[in-house]
This record gives C-alpha cells, structure tokens and sequence, in this order.
C-alpha cells in the first residue's frame, strides 16, 4: 500500500499540470459547498443572537416575518404604526414586566436610527442574554443625545461630543436632513455583533421633536421650529413602530398575545420573535436548498472532470501499468492505483478549497460584517462543513473507482504488451 | 510460495495450447519445451508467430486454454491470479523491447520497484539499496546518473537500467523480450555482453527472444519457434 501510494503520488506529480486544474475545479467546488453552509449557519447563528430575552413582539397587524424584520433587523419598513395610548395601555397589563418602545424611519449615513426610552439600555439583550454595555459616555438624557452602535462610531470616526445630522427616510434626498437639529453624541455601546452595532440611537422625544415642523415626510414651509424652541412643545410620542415585551412570567406568553390581537382600539399583532425566526427560516430554507443544490451540481461537474481527466491518460498509462504488471503488482493493485491517484486529487481540492473559504473569510469578514451585518467568523469548521467535506472526498473516492475498474480491466487484457 | 528446485526443471510446457478471446483458431500450441535452472535460451522467430504470447504464457500473466506450464513447479493455470502475481514478482525478472521504465521514478527507484513488489527479492538482495547501485555499476551506469529521471536518459542507458531492475534479488528466470531491438550495433553487444554476464552472476535462467539470428550463437540454446509451435502449421494446412 506504501509503494502504491508512493507510486501514486509520484505519477500524478508527472502530470501536475493537468492534474492540477482537475485540482482547482474540486477546491472550487469545495469553497462553494463550504463557503455557503458557511454563510447560512452565520446568518441564522447572527439572527438568532440578536433578539433574546424578549418575550413578544408588539407592532401594527402584518405579518409575523415582516415585523421581526424590521423590528430586529431594521430590514424592510413597517407600514402602519401603534398609537402611543395603546403602548400605554399595553404596559399597563399586569402580566408585563417591562417595555421598549422603537420608532423606526429615518437614517444616519446609511445606519439605521432607532428612537426609544432608556429602557432599551436596561433591558434589551443579545446572544445569550447578555445586556448592552457602555463603551463610553451613559444613555441619552436630553432631547438631542444620540447613542452610537459601536459600528457606525467606529466607522464613521465619531467620539463623544460629536455632532450629527439625521436624515429623514433613508436618506437619499438631500432635502430630507434634519440639519437644522443636529444630536450630540452622548455614548457609545461596546460591540454586540447584532443590528445594535449599526443603529444611532436616540429617545422618543428627540424623534418626536425632529419631526414638529413635518407634515406628511416634508418639511412645511413657514412653519419650522428651531432646535431651542422645541422644548416649548409637548414631545411626547404621537405613535411608535414597535414594541419590544418582556414579561413576569413566560407561561402568560400566550394569554399576553392574545388580548393584544384582541386590542379593541386599533389593529396589533404580538410575535414570539423565537416562532417568527422559524418561520423565516422555513422561507429561507427554500433558498437555501436551492443554492446546495446548486453547488452539488458543481461538484458533480467537477468529479465528471476528474473521471474524464484519469480516463484519458490511462490511454498512454497503459505501457506504465504493464510495467507494474510485469514487476508483480496484480490487477486489484492497479485499481488501487488509480483510485488512489483520484482520491489524492479529491483530497488537495479539498485542501485548497478549505484554504480558500478560510482565506475568504478572513478577507471579507469584516467588510461582511460593516455592511451587510452578518458577522462571518473564522473558525474550526462545523459538524456539517465536516459532513459536506467527507461528502466530497467520498464521491472522489467513488468517482476513481470508474477510472480505476477500467484500467483494472485494461490491465487484464493488455498483460506485458499493451496494443496502443 | 514453496518451490521445488532440485528435481523439475525451471520451466516445463507440455501440451500447450492458447487461443486469444474472440480468436477463432489457437495461436499457440506447444507439445513440449523446456527450460532448466540458469541456462540461456534464444527464442526467435518472425514476427506475428507467438514471440510474445508465449512469453506472457511463460510469465504467467497469461494462462493456457489446454495443457501446462509449469514453473518452478506450480502449474501457472492452478493459481489464482493473486498467487500467479506473487510468483511473477517472486521469480522472474522482465525487460522489454523499450519503455521499460517509469518515466517520473529516479532511475534507483526503477531498479528497487522490482523488490517493492516482492519480499523475496527485497531478502535476496540484502541489503536492496546497495545491491541495486552495484547492478547499476556493473551495467554501465554510473552514480552520477542514479538521481536522474528514468525519461532524462538514452534508449541505451535505459535498456541497461531495465537489466539492472530485471536481475535485481537474483530471480529465477529472466525474460526479455527484443531488449536489443532498439539498440544499435555497438551498444547491442555492450548490452549483451552485460546480460549475459549478470544473468551468469545472478545464476538466473535468460529466455531472450530476438529475431536478429546474430546474437543466436551466444545461448546455450536456440529455439525456433515456428517449428515447435504446431499451431502454425495447422494454420498453413487450413485453406
């Protein structure tokens, strides 16, 4: 077995060349594979670590996936909001422990700016219930504080004491800036690897006074109100997009839930953000099913170029394997050859396409991470990387077997002297 | 694998007869030939008669349709095809008309490959990484070419490299078949000479198959193979 693989490695280094662009197409293959379960198993591990600790979800009534998405997420836009004497009444009930309040729409430089009290600060939690913390400064506490996620501090420069303009909606009208009320940065979170490190935080009021002299998303003509004469206004909260639950007890989940979609004054909806997750995840898994499929059709593609590759040069190998005949070695010998050879050619694509998902990873985690929120981590590969990695090495291995029983059979019917 | 020396001779046919698959009539068919242990015998012939069947029948990578080929006692046709493979490696040495070596191995590894296959060679020639550099030296090839690769070097060296590897841990019988067929007339009697000598030294058998009558008076034996093969001349008798 030794002299085989010898033997094997030996005569494939022969024919590198080709051998090696075989190489290439099953390390692509392998980076496909890996790179995508890769991917999926990252954005479920971030979407799950984003929201913990909260027992329901309350919003407008649409759908379950929707709300969560642009409730946790800030994915997607919600279409109806809660009346803040709702809120109210639902914070009243006795079953809740505490509330957060979140008023969605308007954005900073691309970074999400989410309204809400200094209860999110207390009990908003990610990952495995773990509380935010501050890096610097305190939450906010007068109506133009703003605090920064440490993503948008970090890449947009910003310390404390710093100065920044929203703007209205996403932000891509000029027109649209709250230049006339800039916030001051009065504390920035340290990391959570959640949508929290990408949103600029500010309280309801601060919301509500941004938007006095707005009607409708535009500004009114005649009417605007200076920074210094908003306190003259009442700024309380008009409406909010969501509210985030948590409860005394969890056993009153459902009970909770379903006196708020039985709430008489206007229509609500409240989630298990758990539930909803599995349902994204059921419409998600489409997708997913269909980008594997995908990349097993490329490695199928690739085992064919292997088989195809072996095949032909056995064709001018015969001389070769006659002399291995000569010299003792049997028929089971020569198919142990070429299997080998094929499983060795499986195994440094696998090789390299590890390196290359590694090295991938390593290039575009952070990018990944700034702007598309999906923390990719390098790390020891996963149960089912190792599952789709055996995959592949076993189907080169099968795939050999096809060069190696013809070579078996060639070597049967040439003897010493191969007719070429 | 057992072997009996001292009463059969190395190699005995009787009866032979081989016919190719899908062929309709016997290439071969041999009532009695004989080898004994360390003689050397010329087998020639022209081309197309069997040169190489028999040769392959004698080696065991062949068996036959009817009758025996015994070698050192075993009847090639009773083993089974991992045995026959034991027994090639085991006792007998090859060297063909060209291409005898594995172009990507050093011409060293070439000379070892024979006792990778076979523990008995690897005992026979002691210790087989000296052993394989004296045959190297004795064949002509010096140190300096022992790194190369197999393909780096003349037809004339590589044909002496294969006699090297074919008399490595002293098999019983060697077969060659045209080793000199590719050489031209100064290195053939180089080559020859060499054979020759080392098969002597080796106390090996040498079955050479040629069909340059030359080198004939060289043998201890000539064999015709048309007059021995009777399926020939049933082929003639046949209209």
């Amino acid at each position: 077995m030794k002299t085989l693989l010898g033997l094997a490695v030996q005569s494939a280094w022969n024919r590198r060349f080709v051998l090696s662009l075989v190489a290439l197409s099953i390390a692509l293959s392998t980076f496909l594979l890996l790179g995508i379960e890769r991917i999926r198993a990252d954005v479920r591990e971030n979407f799950s670590h984003s929201v913990s600790g909260t027992d329901l979800i309350v919003g407008a009534r649409t759908g379950s996936v929707q709300l969560l998405l642009y409730s946790v997420f800030r994915i997607g836009n919600a279409t109806n909001n809660i009346r803040w004497s709702s809120v109210q009444t639902i914070g009243q009930h006795k079953a809740v422990a505490w509330m957060v309040p979140i008023s969605l729409g308007d954005s900073h430089r691309g970074y999400s700016v989410v309204g809400t009290s200094t209860a999110y600060f207390e009990h908003f939690r990610y990952g495995d219930r773990q509380a935010l913390n501050f890096e610097r400064g305190k939450p906010f506490d007068s109506v133009f504080d703003a605090v920064l996620g440490a993503e948008v501090a970090e890449q947009l420069g910003y310390a404390l004491g710093d100065r920044l303009v929203l703007s209205h909606g996403d932000g891509q009208l000029s027109a649209n800036d709250h230049a006339d009320k800039p916030f001051t940065v009065a504390g920035i979170l340290r990391r959570t690897g959640t949508p929290v490190d990408r949103s600029v935080h500010i309280s309801l009021e601060g919301m509500e006074a941004i938007h006095l002299d707005w009607v409708a998303g535009m500004p009114m003509k005649g009417m605007a109100v200076s920074a210094d004469q908003v306190y003259r206004h009442d700024l309380t909260p008009k409406k909010v997009t969501a509210v985030l639950i948590g409860l005394k007890n969890r056993a009153s989940v459902f009970s909770v839930q379903r006196s708020i979609a039985e709430f008489e004054s206007e229509p609500l909806m409240a989630i298990l953000p758990g539930v909803a997750l599995d349902e994204l995840w059921d419409v998600v898994g489409i997708g997913e099913r269909a980008l594997l499929a995908m990349s097993v059709s490329v490695s199928l593609v690739s085992l064919v170029g292997l088989v195809a590759v072996i095949t032909t040069a056995l064709e001018q190998r015969r001389r070769e394997l006659a002399i291995l005949r000569a010299l003792g070695a049997g028929p089971r010998q020569i198919l142990c050859l070429l299997v080998l050879e094929g499983t060795l050619i499986t195994l440094s694509g696998w090789i390299i396409g590890v390196f290359l998902c590694a090295l991938t990873l390593a290039a575009f985690g952070d990018w990944s991470s700034a702007h598309l929120g999906v923390a990719l981590h390098l790390r020891a590969p996963t149960m089912n990387e190792w599952i789709l990695s055996g995959c592949v090495v076993t189907s080169g291995l099968i795939a050999s077997c096809i060069p190696g029983w013809r070579a078996y059979r060639l070597s049967l019917v040439d003897g010493l002297t191969p007719r070429i | 694998m057992k072997t009996n020396h001292s009463e059969e001779s190395l190699l005995s046919i009787e009866d032979l007869g081989f016919r190719w698959p899908q062929a309709s009539q016997e290439t071969l068919a041999i009532s009695r030939l004989q080898l004994q242990q360390g003689e050397t015998a010329f087998l020639y012939g022209p081309s197309g008669c069997g040169k190489s069947t028999l040769l392959s029948l004698v080696g065991g990578v062949l068996t036959a349709n009817r009758g025996t080929v015994r070698f050192l006692g075993h009847d090639w046709q009773q083993l089974s095809s991992s045995q026959r493979d034991r027994l090639r490696a085991d006792h007998v040495g090859f060297i063909f008309q060209q291409f005898n070596l594995l172009p990507y191995l050093s011409v060293l590894d070439n000379v070892l490959l024979a006792t990778r296959f076979s523990e008995r060679r690897t005992l026979q020639s002691g210790r087989p990484q000296q052993t394989a550099q004296r045959l190297l030296e004795q064949v002509g090839i010096h140190s300096t070419e022992w790194g190369r690769k197999a393909s780096d070097l003349s037809v004339g060296q590589q044909q002496r490299v294969a006699a090297a590897r074919a008399l490595i841990g002293r098999p019983d019988l060697v077969i060659a078949d045209e080793p000199t067929s590719a050489l031209d007339e100064a290195l053939r009697e180089s080559f020859m000479n060499l054979l020759l000598q080392t098969c002597a030294e080796a106390g090996s058998a040498l079955l050479f198959v040629s069909h340059d009558a030359r080198l004939a008076s060289r043998f201890h034996r000539q064999i015709d193979l048309t007059s021995i093969n009777e399926a020939t001349a049933i082929n003639e008798a046949t209209p």
